[in-house]
């Protein structure tokens, strides 16, 4: 079937059950591990304590960019309690990355202020500090390139001299041709009767997750590694690691267990340095290592969401259609590569199927810098993307004589249609969301501008987002495993090789797990966060572990409830069809009155321990989404299904003071079904809050490389003070993919959050804010621009 | 070193601590009450609020000498003498404010400071009272309904 014919696909049978056939899935069901969290029970990284156990610390370069001519721990090894000082010098070097661009412990030069050049183990933290102070480098400084256009430049100095294979770099450009190309460019262009261009740039922000970055690693006689970590992606971490081991000349196997984690983000999808030099100062010294992040060093050492400049034309014809989209974006990669480099692959989405329109050209550069190197965060690059699309079609709207939200109605996403990328929504709730929205804020009947008698002005804005909900093939298995024994007394052990980062996949698999197997949620418990347990899976990413995770434990639940169905049929001498189990309760059709009710725990002891068969009822699956790993050129079905918003906001200016107060926000999402509202809810206050941030207060500030608000007070990150009153309404379109039609739903609340403001604002005083954050003082400067050219 | 002695949830306890030691790592490491958590280690956060004197504080700045002769409560020490949970901890857990966890037991112990002193709050005074403790998981929403909640389950 060619791409056109394909556009638009067949009606798929609904396969989801009618709600109110459901009894666990769509409750408000507390995460499962509140009830230890709200007693301090729950244990984290920080609180472990294993015998014998050292503390580790990093050395980090004090140049942003610098050879290294020596590296002299003399005094450091007579610190008391000191028991190893490694440096690029004396341990194996272990490359990381997925382009192995960077050595954990740098030898010849440093390339930016995270750079690790030594670590230290000791038997107190005060020791490992005394001795990370009393270590001298000579550095040998090199010009520092601070911006991508600084590193374009004709001669500039080479971050990289060549890549991890030893072939020579010509420039600072990363390898990595992100261009996407839909349609007739050209043609597109004829069509249009109004087009835009605009720039817009967005800062780097920190995923501020509130527990630091931490390990403990720890190898056995038998050069077994164990790391308790706090990986969003086990299964690809123990691979990472196991690579490192070799590297080590350890033979021994990788075993990575996660405690409770504080937060996750994004943050965690890449394996970072200091893992790889626990695991080092542990292979040294036999003993158990724990690294531990300061805030500090979580907000200079951590990977952020990059700083990006967008340059985008749209047009649209004499109706207000969307004829085309023209989009180049730099990003300022930083000294090394992790995923952050990879952000486009994901820009690629809203930039194509973001709206209706048929003609697209995307390209996009990453360049080193010797800032802090750049990872993926909530979104990955899609609200940086989105920031720069919705206020475009805000702009673009206002020049063809739209109104914002008619314009979008217009060009609104429809189920059923084949995007210009090959994205292939079988639901789709964008118009409904849109409506939703524009009815909850009184959209049609606003006031905008100054409010009378103050210096204040109001406005409302919108914005759009699509995202990926049903898994997203980035590597060549998108899949997860799930394993389900069931005790003969009634207790339901869940194994997901998913992760639980507090978003609450642990209470998400119990309900879909108790749902289809008739149990009680409270006996079934889900077990993620050891790779000796539990089975493969592609990581807690892209919003996928609710749809893929969740598909998984639904099929391997179906397998286990197939079992028991068989044997107790057999018991109770009735036909498998008369069975159903309910709330733990087996009902069958039967006229024997003392079989028609029967506690589930009462049959399962039965069929393990009476002699009928001696059965446990166990069963593992792997599910795999029938998704496609993009092509060459970026086209394809990446997901199995796809999650959608709109976002509404009203908000004052006071144009004295340049401060946005947002008043009222509301927020639709097409989920597809909502397993569990109150999670669901927390999903979208949260990801709304994080997004308020990123269009308000938010922006690591550089100085040369060098970090300048490390810490909470200068990094504005809001506050309970901040709160704004959200409404977060669910439009469920029951996804035919999705378990009981669910999508997935983690990061789509901050997609939106900022073009919606920036909307907004203008809507509120006329000023077009096109760089975030939109703080006061840039606020200001616009107004009195404005007012300035109103007076020329 | 010094020996101070102070109550910690209701039991006495004498113990000897150095003059730079700060209450959340003798409460964390000495006294092996891991709720408390160090977020920042700045009082920036208020991942570390516990209550001393019936004031919240945060015991990451909170020099340990400073504790003698005082009573502190942490989150460990929330459960009622029934057996059953502090209102608090019922709330935070029905109305979904907790995600991650990590700032849980400083926000909870910032709710009890305030509902202990001012058992009828409104919306704002509950917002103000937890301003300096800092979730980036739940927005805070559903933590403000638990509070208020919890207040209203308190007045039964």
């Amino acid at each position: 079937m060619t791409r056109k014919e394909e556009r638009l696909l067949p009606e798929v049978e609904r396969a989801v059950r009618a709600p109110e056939e459901l009894v666990v899935v769509g409750k408000r069901i507390p995460k499962s591990d509140a009830l230890y969290k709200v007693l301090g029970q729950a244990q984290y990284i920080y609180d472990m304590q294993l015998p014998g156990m050292l503390y580790g610390k990093i050395l980090w370069s004090e140049r942003a960019h610098a050879k290294i001519i020596s590296i002299d721990t003399s005094e450091a090894e007579k610190v008391p309690g000191v028991r190893a000082v490694i440096t690029a010098q004396n341990t194996p070097e272990i490359r990381i990355g997925f382009m192995k661009d960077q050595p954990v412990l740098k030898k010849d030069k440093v390339r930016s202020f995270r750079d690790e050049v030594a670590a230290v183990a000791a038997t107190s933290w005060e020791a490992a500090e005394e001795a990370i102070s009393r270590i001298k480098v000579v550095y040998e400084d090199l010009p520092g390139i601070f911006s991508p256009e600084e590193a374009m430049e004709e001669g500039a100095p080479l971050i990289h001299e060549m890549d991890a294979r030893g072939k020579e770099l010509k420039d600072n450009r990363i390898r990595l041709p992100w261009k996407l190309v839909c349609g007739d460019l050209e043609k597109g262009k004829a069509e249009a009767t109004c087009t835009v261009t605009t720039s817009y740039e967005v800062p780097a922000v920190n995923h501020c997750c509130m527990g630091t970055s931490a390990c403990i690693a720890s190898f056995d006689a038998g050069d077994n590694l164990t790391i308790y970590d706090i990986t969003q992606i086990p299964s690809l971490a123990k691979a990472d690691f196991l690579e490192a081991l070799k590297a080590m000349g350890a033979k021994g196997r990788v075993r990575v267990i996660t405690p409770t984690i504080g937060g996750g983000f994004g943050s965690k999808l890449d394996t970072y340095g200091y893992q790889y030099i626990a695991m080092l100062l542990s292979h040294r010294t036999k003993r158990p290592v724990k690294i531990v992040f300061t805030r500090e060093e979580e907000f200079f050492a951590t990977s952020p969401r990059q700083q990006a400049k967008f340059t985008i034309t749209q047009g649209c014809d004499k109706e207000g259609y969307l004829t085309f989209r023209e989009v180049n974006a730099t990003l300022d990669n930083g000294a090394y590569i992790s995923w952050g480099a990879t952000t486009p692959s994901v820009m690629m989405m809203p930039m194509s199927s973001l709206y209706r329109v048929p003609n697209i050209e995307f390209k996009s550069t990453c360049i080193y810098t010797n800032n802090t190197w750049a990872q993926a965060m909530r979104g990955y690059g899609n609200p940086q993307a989105t920031f720069a699309i919705d206020c475009n079609m805000d702009e673009l709207a206002e020049k063809a004589g739209i109104d914002p939200v008619e314009f979008r109605r217009r060009n609104a996403n429809i189920p059923g249609e084949e995007t210009p990328q090959g994205f292939l929504p079988r639901t789709c709730g964008h118009r409904e969301c849109l409506e939703a929205v524009v009815e909850k804020m009184g959209y049609e009947g606003r006031q905008s501008g100054i409010v009378e008698g103050t210096p204040k002005a109001r406005g409302m804005g919108v914005a759009s987002l699509i995202h990926v909900g049903g898994g997203a093939k980035i590597y060549r298995s998108d899949g997860c495993a799930t394993s389900i024994k069931i005790d003969d007394d009634g207790w339901v052990d869940v194994f997901s090789g998913s992760q639980d980062i507090g978003q609450g996949l642990d209470t998400v698999l119990r309900q879909i797990v108790a749902e289809v197997l008739g149990f009680k949620p409270e006996k079934v418990k889900i077990h993620v966060g050891d790779t000796d347990t539990c089975g493969w899976d592609a990581g807690c990413h892209a919003s996928r572990s609710t749809f893929v995770a969740g598909n998984s434990a639904k099929v391997c639940a179906e397998i286990v409830r197939a079992q028991m169905v068989a044997n107790f049929a057999a018991q109770l001498e009735v036909a498998e069809d008369a069975i159903s189990i309910t709330e733990g309760e087996v009902l069958a059709q039967t006229d024997d009155p003392d079989k028609q009710v029967t506690k589930v725990e009462r049959l399962l002891r039965r069929a393990h321990m009476t002699g009928r068969g001696n059965t446990m009822f166990m069963a593992s699956n792997f599910w795999e989404p029938n998704n496609k790993l993009l092509a060459g050129d970026f086209h394809g079905n990446f997901s199995m299904a796809y999650t959608y918003g709109v976002h509404g906001v009203e908000l004052e200016v006071d144009t004295e003071t340049g401060q946005v107060d947002v008043i009222n926000y509301v927020a639709a999402h097409d989920i597809g079904k909502a397993i569990n509202p109150m999670l669901l809810d927390g999903q979208a206050y949260g990801g709304i809050m994080q997004g308020i941030g990123y269009a308000l207060t938010e922006e690591m500030l550089f100085d040369k490389g060098k970090l300048l608000n490390p810490n909470f007070r200068d990094y504005k990150i809001l506050t309970c003070l901040d709160v704004v009153p959200i409404e977060a309404i669910i439009v469920e379109t029951d996804d035919p993919e999705g378990p009981f039609g669910a999508k997935g739903v983690g990061e789509p609340g901050l997609v939106p959050v900022a073009p919606a403001i920036a909307n907004a604002i203008y809507d509120a005083v006329g000023i077009r804010l096109r760089r975030l954050p939109m703080t006061p003082d840039r606020v200001l400067e616009a107004l009195w621009a404005k007012a300035g050219k109103a007076i020329a | 070193m010094k020996t101070i002695t102070f109550t910690v949830n209701g039991n006495p306890v004498t113990l000897d601590v150095s003059e730079d030691a700060n209450l959340l790592s003798v409460l964390n490491d000495d006294l092996e009450l891991a709720g408390a958590k160090e977020g920042c280690g700045a009082g920036e956060c208020g991942a570390c609020t516990v209550i001393v004197d019936g004031v919240a504080v945060t015991s990451c700045l909170y020099p340990a000498c400073e504790a003698d002769g005082r009573v502190v409560e942490t989150v460990e020490g929330l459960v009622l003498e029934s057996g059953s949970l502090h209102p608090l901890q019922r709330t935070f857990v029905d109305y979904g404010a907790v995600q991650c966890g990590f700032c849980t037991p400083g926000m909870v112990m910032s709710a009890k400071a305030l509902l202990d002193k001012y058992p009828n709050p409104n919306e704002q005074e509950v917002k103000v009272a937890l301003a300096g403790n800092i979730c980036r998981c739940t927005g805070y929403t559903q933590i403000v309904e638990a509070v208020l909640a919890a207040a209203e389950e308190m007045k039964k």
